[in-house]
């Protein structure tokens, strides 16, 4: 009796596997599928535009009208699909980065190693920023240290996946990994710096007094089916929040790209424009847009002669230093740590700002 | 009776994970009671990183991720 049972339960568990499986290989399946379907879109969307815009509707390419519907017609589906296969990407790989095993990693690291470790951690390590101020106790209670914690703080919003599609999509990848390897070198140095500067009595003290627990169960044997729905879920999460900025963004965008004069921005937000860096900075912080919404009116003064470190200057500081969040650590931050915070990021910011008027 | 817990500081996806949490207690039929946690120390005590978090009779089922009700069902039964 006792081994029927036995040889029953195997059986079961052999059906449960195969279903596991079955599962795991239409999911890879209908993943092929898409990518291929999507590939097969995304490479005749100029094709489209053009057809679109000069053909169907019969615009004429030298016209401004012309112009701007093509980019419009172009460049919104361009971003979307690109949006919605890096943030399905994103979603899978963040499945596999826990804020406890980011935690786990980064506790009782030397600053330098931390810094780096953590700025990296930043970009991968699913976080909001209404999580700031839990995710900031967990930290820095349990031995990590507050430059480390602030290098993972500055890099998770600034360095993020919509801002990397956005720039990759409209600037190239130049540009692109310019962005990102000028935020993480920010990150790094800015932590490393708020952390020599020793100011930990500036964190609201009972932050300290407050036992973090860690009896949480680590989820990191997830299946590929759960890593798959993470995925779904994050696109549904992102690309459903930021799409109508995206339109937007890009809307202003086309304007800009058929309607200012070629040149306009160049003595406004040109090389020659010594004060344009720190301007573009100090407009930027307050403001507050996800970066789906600002990149695509950037790309378009970029295009009419705005220097390109103004614009990352710009671009970065309103992505990565933004109000609200800085409202929220208000909670567990002494006003002087903040002023410190945005001060130390901001002259990171202004210095890649003037690096690239320079070289480039 | 089971004690259901929200923690999170009130962001929309608190809000969410509330609004499913009790729709998936109503359709199974529970006895509970529901509860919104919003003290930060409260929070980080039990351990969690990432709002919003479901805590059912003490212990943190989920957090960081809003699923939806039959996920949810799943959880609590």
């Amino acid at each position: 009796m006792a081994i029927q049972e036995n040889q029953l339960h195997i059986v079961e568990q052999q059906i449960n596997h195969t279903a596991q499986r079955n599962a795991l290989l239409r999911s890879v399946f209908l993943i092929g599928l898409g990518l291929s379907a999507w590939w097969e879109i995304y490479s005749r969307l100029a094709g489209f535009a053009d057809w679109f815009t000069y053909s169907l509707l019969r615009l004429s390419p030298i016209t401004r009208l012309g112009t701007t519907v093509q980019f419009m017609i172009y460049e919104t589906p361009k971003v979307l699909m690109l949006l919605v296969l890096v943030v399905f990407g994103v979603g899978i790989v963040r499945s596999y980065f826990t804020p406890q095993h980011t935690r786990a990693i980064l506790a009782g690291k030397r600053e330098s190693v931390g810094n780096v470790l953590a700025s990296l951690l930043g970009v991968v390590t699913p976080f909001c920023s209404c999580s700031a101020v839990p995710l900031f106790i967990g930290f820095v209670t349990t031995g990590v240290p507050l430059g480390v914690t602030f290098s993972f703080l500055i890099a998770a919003p600034m360095i993020n996946e919509v801002a990397l599609v956005l720039l990759f999509g409209l600037f190239g990848w130049r540009v692109a990994a310019i962005y990102a390897g000028t935020g993480l070198l920010i990150a790094m140095i800015a932590g490393w710096i708020i952390g020599r500067l020793k100011m930990e009595r500036y964190v609201e003290s009972w932050v300290y007094e407050t036992p973090a627990g860690s009896g949480l169960d680590e989820d990191t044997q997830l299946g590929w089916a759960e890593r798959i729905r993470s995925g779904r879920e994050a696109v549904r999460d992102i690309v459903g929040k930021v799409w109508p900025y995206v339109i937007a963004g890009i809307a202003v965008g086309a304007g800009i790209h058929g309607y200012v004069p070629q040149n306009f921005m160049a003595h406004i937000m040109g090389k020659g424009a010594w004060w344009s860096v720190p301007l573009a900075v100090l407009i930027g912080i307050p403001m507050y847009s996800n970066a789906a919404g600002i990149i695509p009116v950037v790309q378009a003064l970029l295009q009419k002669g705005a220097a390109l470190g103004t614009v990352l200057a710009f671009m970065m500081s309103v992505i990565g230093l933004s109000f609200p969040e800085t409202i929220i650590l208000r909670k567990v931050l002494r006003p002087q740590l903040i002023a410190v915070f945005v001060g130390v990021v901001a002259v990171g910011i202004l210095i890649v700002g003037y690096l690239f008027n320079i070289l480039m | 009776m089971t004690t259901l817990q929200i923690l999170g500081s009130g962001c929309a996806n608190c809000v969410r994970l509330a609004n499913n949490v009790d729709t998936a207690a109503r359709e199974l039929g529970m006895e509970f009671t529901l509860e919104k946690v919003t003290d930060i120390q409260a929070i980080v005590r039990s351990g969690v990183m990432k709002t919003p978090a479901l805590v059912v009779d003490g212990r943190v089922m989920l957090y960081g991720r809003v699923p939806n009700v039959e996920e949810i069902k799943a959880i609590l039964a």
